[in-house]
Parts: C-alpha cells; sequence; structure tokens
C-alpha cells in the first residue's frame, strides 16, 4: 500500500512520506526537546569491545566454514523479508569484511538443507566466488541437521595444513536437528580435530549450541533483530585468540610475484585466455595469475604481495587504549587544548563548557571522540605518537 | 592485487588535504628552493579555490619532529590580514608555516644527533586521515604528499593509514620530487586509486600540480592522467633487508625470512614442532613434507 501512496504524492512530498523524525528526539533534564545523543552511546560501547582485546596472540592463518541452516526455519518472516535472506546479505558482507582483515586466510560455504549438509563452496581466497553462490537462487524446506554439518566441515577441514587455525561459524535458525547418531560423538571428534566452533542463533537459545560452543572454545550468541545479528557476525571478522596447541608454527614458502609491463601478452592460468598487460608472474614457474592472493595453478606455490602481509601487522602491534579525561572546568590549561589533535574540532560541546574526551597514555595528545573510533577501529595509528 | 574501485562522484566539489614536507634536511639540498615551491604551490592552493565556491583547501605541514595542521580555508578565523600585497591565503599560511618551523627546529634541538633524516608522513596521513572523517561527506577528498626519502620504521604505521584511506575510499595523489624514487608513496597512489607522480622540470611545477593533482574526482573519469609504471610489492625479508622473489613466512606473527630457520626471531615460535604430545608424529610430518613441496 506504501507504493499507492507514494504514487500520489508529489516528488517533494515523497521523501518524507517514510521519514519519523519526529522518533529522533528526546527529552533532557529541563524539558527541552533535543536530539537523541548517539555518540556517547556509540563511544561506550566501542570502550566495552576494546576492554576485551587484550595483547594475546591471534590466529592470522583461518580456514573458516560458514554453515547456513537453510531449512524451514529460515523461511520465517521475523526478519524482513526473511531469515534466509537476511543472513544471505549479512554473510556477503562478512565475506568481504573478512578478507579485508584476514588477506591470507580462506572461506568456505556449506548448507544444510533437508537434513543433509552439502558443500555450497570449496575453502578459497577470493571472495567473489563466495558471494555469486550466495547470490544465487537458495530455498528453505526441510529440516536441520546439526550433526551432519559438523560432520561434513569435519571431513573437509581435516585436509589443511597444520599451521591453519580451523573454525566453523553456524548461524542456525531452526530449533531442533534431526540427527543421524550420536551429537556427542560428534562434538569430540571437532573437540579432538581441534576445530573453533561458534554458532550465532537466529530464533532461541539451544543447548545443544551452547555445549558445542564451550567444549570447542567458540562462541555462542543469538540475535535480537537484524542490527544485532550484523554486528554479531562482524565480531568474527577479525582473528581470534589463538590456542597454542591447535596450530603448529611453520614457515610457509609464499612467492612475491613483479607485475607484469605493460602491453605484454600472455594466457592467464586461471581464465585459460590471452590476456594483454595487467598481471603477475609466478617467480618459480613463471606462470601469469590475474590478482592476488591466490595459489599458482601450475606449481602449487601461494602468491601474496606486500600490502596483504601488511595488513595484518596491526595485530602484532596494537595501540593502547586512550585513557578519558575527565574535563575541569575554570582550569586555565583548557583553553590550550581545546581541539582534538586529529581533525582539529572543538572538544568544547555547545555551551562553552568541555564535552568529553579521550587522551593517549603515551603522547598525551587529545583526541575527541569520533577520532578515537576511527583510529582504534580502523586507522591503528596514533597520530601523535607518529608526529613525535 | 586489484587497485581500489573508483566511486562514482556526481559533483565537482573536492576537499584537497595537502601534506607539504617541510624537511629542512631535504629542502637544503634540493635544486628548487623552498620559497621558489611556496610560490608554486600558493598558486595552486588559489587556483583549487577559484574552481569551485565550496572548495575547501587544508594543509598539515609534515616537519622533522613534529606535524601540525597550517592553514584550512574553511575556518572563520580568516580576517582579511591583507596589508594591500599579498592577499589573506598567503599570508595567513606563510605566517603559521613559520611559526611551525620554528617549533619544529625548537624540538629538534632536545633530541640527540644521529638520527635518520625522513619525515613523519605516517603521523600527517594520520591526521588527515581523521579530519577527512570528521568532514564525512562522499566523494571529495584527495591527500597529496610530497617528498624527501623514506624512513623504512614507519612501513607498518604508512601501510595502516594507507588501508584506512583505502577503505574509506580516499585517494592519495603523490608528487615526488626527491632523486630517488619513494617506493611508500608509489603504493599509497597504487592501492587507494590515486596518481604518484615525478616531476621531470622542477620550474614547471605549477604546471604539473594544476593538470595532474588539480583535477576533482568527478572529472578524472574522462581525463588520461598518468598511469603507474610497475609497482613493486615485492617484500624485504626481515633478516638482510633484501627485496625477495619466494619467501618463507613464519605462520604466527607472518615475518619474512629468505631462508629456512628453526626459530622466528621475532615471535620466538619454534617450527615444526607440536606444542602439545601429538598422537600421530608420523602423520603431522608427513603432511608438512607434501605442502613444503
Amino acid at each position: 500500500e506504501d507504493e499507492d501512496d507514494n504514487l500520489g504524492l508529489e516528488a517533494w512530498e515523497r521523501s518524507y512520506a517514510d521519514d519519523r523524525s519526529w522518533e529522533a528526539l528526546q527529552e533532557d533534564e529541563s524539558g527541552f526537546l533535543r536530539p537523541i545523543d548517539n555518540s556517547a552511546f556509540y563511544h561506550a560501547q566501542y570502550r566495552r569491545r576494546l576492554r576485551t582485546t587484550a595483547r594475546i596472540q591471534k590466529g592470522l592463518i583461518r580456514y573458516l566454514y560458514i554453515v547456513i541452516d537453510l531449512s524451514r526455519a529460515a523461511a520465517e518472516m521475523d526478519f524482513r523479508p526473511s531469515r534466509m535472506a537476511v543472513v544471505a546479505k549479512q554473510v556477503e558482507a562478512f565475506v568481504r569484511e573478512f578478507f579485508d582483515q584476514n588477506p591470507l586466510s580462506q572461506i568456505g560455504l556449506v548448507t544444510v538443507k533437508d537434513g543433509v549438509a552439502n558443500c555450497l563452496t570449496d575453502l578459497g581466497g577470493s571472495p567473489e566466488s563466495h558471494i555469486k553462490a550466495l547470490m544465487g537462487k537458495l530455498g528453505c524446506s526441510g529440516d536441520s541437521s546439526l550433526q551432519n554439518a559438523l560432520d561434513l566441515v569435519q571431513g573437509l577441514l581435516s585436509q589443511i595444513p597444520s599451521y591453519g587455525h580451523r573454525e566453523v561459524l553456524i548461524l542456525y535458525s531452526a530449533l531442533s536437528t534431526c540427527d543421524p547418531g550420536d551429537i556427542m560423538e560428534t562434538i569430540q571428534k571437532c573437540k579432538e580435530s581441534k576445530i573453533r566452533c561458534s554458532v550465532i542463533g537466529l530464533s532461541a537459545e539451544m543447548f545443544i549450541c551452547k555445549h558445542l560452543c564451550q567444549d570447542t572454545g567458540g562462541s555462542y550468541s543469538v540475535a535480537l533483530d537484524e542490527s544485532h545479528f550484523k554486528e554479531l557476525i562482524m565480531e568474527h571478522a577479525p582473528p581470534p585468540p589463538a590456542i597454542a596447541e591447535f596450530a603448529i608454527a611453520n614457515l610457509i614458502k609464499m612467492g612475491f610475484p613483479q607485475r607484469a609491463g605493460e602491453g605484454s601478452i600472455s594466457i592467464c592460468s586461471c581464465h585459460k585466455e590471452v590476456k594483454v598487460g595487467v598481471g603477475y608472474t609466478c617467480p618459480r614457474c613463471k606462470a601469469r595469475v590475474c590478482e592476488l592472493p591466490t595459489d599458482c595453478r601450475i606449481c602449487g606455490l601461494q602468491l601474496v604481495s606486500s600490502p596483504h602481509l601488511a595488513r595484518s601487522y596491526h595485530h602484532l602491534f596494537p595501540i593502547a587504549p586512550f585513557d578519558e579525561v575527565t574535563p575541569l572546568l575554570n582550569d586555565p590549561r583548557n583553553r590550550s587544548r581545546s581541539t582534538c589533535f586529529g581533525c582539529q574540532q572543538s572538544l568544547l560541546s555547545s555551551g562553552n563548557k568541555p564535552g568529553l574526551y579521550v587522551a593517549c597514555p603515551k603522547c598525551k595528545k587529545h583526541f575527541c571522540l569520533e577520532c578515537d573510533i576511527y583510529i582504534h577501529e580502523s586507522l591503528h595509528n596514533c597520530p601523535g605518537c607518529e608526529s613525535l | 592485487m586489484a587497485s581500489a574501485p573508483s566511486k562514482l562522484y556526481s559533483d565537482d566539489v573536492s576537499l584537497v588535504v595537502v601534506l607539504l614536507d617541510t624537511n629542512p634536511f631535504f629542502w637544503s639540498s634540493s635544486s628548487l628552493s623552498f620559497s621558489q615551491f611556496l610560490t608554486h604551490v600558493l598558486a595552486f592552493f588559489n587556483a583549487i579555490l577559484t574552481l569551485n565556491q565550496l572548495n575547501q583547501v587544508v594543509v598539515i605541514a609534515t616537519g622533522y619532529n613534529s606535524c601540525d595542521y597550517v592553514y584550512d580555508s574553511s575556518s572563520t578565523g580568516n580576517q582579511s590580514v591583507g596589508n594591500g600585497r599579498m592577499p589573506s591565503l598567503c599570508a595567513t599560511l606563510l605566517q603559521n608555516l613559520e611559526e611551525f618551523m620554528n617549533k619544529d627546529e625548537q624540538l629538534g634541538k632536545q633530541e640527540p644527533e644521529g638520527r635518520i633524516a625522513c619525515s613523519l608522513l605516517s603521523g600527517s596521513l594520520s591526521m588527515a586521515l581523521c579530519y577527512i572523517q570528521r568532514v564525512f561527506r562522499s566523494g571529495l577528498l584527495h591527500p597529496q604528499p610530497r617528498g624527501s626519502p623514506d624512513g623504512p620504521e614507519q612501513y607498518v604505521a604508512i601501510m595502516n593509514a594507507i588501508f584506512s584511506a583505502q577503505r574509506s575510499m580516499v585517494p592519495i595523489d603523490s608528487c615526488y620530487l626527491g632523486a630517488q624514487n619513494s617506493a611508500f608513496l608509489q603504493q599509497a597512489s597504487y592501492i587507494t586509486g590515486g596518481v604518484h607522480h615525478k616531476p621531470q622540470q622542477l620550474d614547471g611545477l605549477f604546471q604539473y600540480l594544476l593538470t595532474i593533482f588539480g583535477t576533482d574526482l568527478h572529472s578524472r573519469n574522462f581525463l588520461q592522467l598518468p598511469k603507474p609504471v610497475g609497482v613493486d610489492f615485492r617484500a624485504s625479508c626481515f633478516c638482510h633487508k633484501n627485496t625477495i622473489d619466494m619467501g618463507y613466512i613464519c605462520s604466527v606473527c607472518l615475518s619474512i625470512y629468505c631462508k629456512h630457520l628453526k626459530k622466528c626471531s621475532t615471535c620466538g615460535s619454534v617450527f615444526g614442532q607440536a606444542q602439545t604430545q601429538s598422537d600421530e608424529p608420523s602423520a603431522t610430518n608427513r603432511k608438512r613434507k607434501t605442502t613444503d613441496a
């Protein structure tokens, strides 16, 4: 009905048709209306996240399988338009984010439908193939089976090299599982194979999922709505703390290809077509590949470029969390430090009262809340410490 | 590795954040004097500001010991200081720049001798990105560094800044004025989708600046700008700092080595040994042999 309403409106009216701007207002202490101040809320949330990431070793080379539940419970409409559509969309965003943060890792997709687990895509390091498979037609029907999914994943993950960290992320919509045997045995086998299983439930908390995650060292959470689901799934993108016995440290042989010169013509080994110019040459067998990171098809050497490795270096040299500064009113020193060092925004909130801000413990420069979040989540450099 | 995809920019409005290298060690040995360089650059800023009413220029000076904001065209404190000969833009900028250089030099006197003469590019890039995040309108911005030699100790910090810029779709253009090539700036421009250029004739710097770097991001879709020639993405090994084609990576900390070692020197992990007692040591050995082949 919304569409019919919109057609009767003028063009300028349509932009306001769904606008509920009155919901973005709140009353403050003296009864005046003001817009909802989200920045302090985001900042508190972000600081809670920061406190949990201490300086511990992380598993940087990950082999992750995502199990998507396509049973009839996934066709429920409590997430708009349906649970399955929301899951597909968020998994696509997650896959991009995952490869952004873990360029040397690989993802595979598994679906569970009619009680049978099928491998949708094999373990691969390029996001495009997984996203293409997700965009295809995914029907929902039948029961879901946790044991079949775990059996399949455990078989697939037994073939990976010993230095990799094995993980499974199960996106479970159903409230039951239809298993051929004893699931406790399967969980025990997963524990022995050192697979870290995590589950994100979409309906309600289940004991068996909780037990699985606790036994294997993963995390279990249940999504309340779409934005909460997105938050929960993105928590799995950064590398989890590494359990030392799970992966044997090893030296991996890798090649650093150079870019082929402009105008050079060769047959690329991935598409078997003639390509001009842009591409990379494997240093061992001189075959041409189109993009990095990848495994050379001819000789099997893993090919990366130095920025791929550099993407993970911020995990090895993290920056200290900034301390909150309680501003002292009528402090003469406040005049000189009234702008954020990073973005030059004034640190005084409305009414010339000093607002909430943070300071770096090493260089003592002051930063506003937005810069604090940006520096710790995206930039990973403190501008003050780098300018010394 | 694919370079950054270009966003669809629908407007001509630009915010240009310029990182000026004011390293005195570099400028004293360069063929172009700093004052001549400044005349080119100031004319370039004026040109950008006249191209569109909403254009904005922010200048961050990159010093030897510190970095600071020197000029912001949108700040309201720009009174017409003009004494009749120079417009207010030049006057404010030059004044701030002079103050900055004095402060920078004073900070330097307290440091011991023997430091490498490189500018703090990572610091000013980080500040520029924080400023851009604050602005957060789409389709505007491009920091443009200039140049003295790279400092290898800033590698991780600069790469962090580059990846952050790539995620927020901020192209980094670089104009390199020194003698050798700067691998950092080349990589920065390639990864973020910007333009890297090394002007051949420094007398015509203003022309290079205006025609190559002065273009807003929407128009770049229609222009043929200098293409990157052979960006070298090879890594250097941690033990000898040589550039290598093939190397060994520690699976725990991702340090790069050129030959096989028993123990990683960065993280101390011992290679090839199970941390706990494994039931099938022969199975793991077999698996390891096939992956190393």
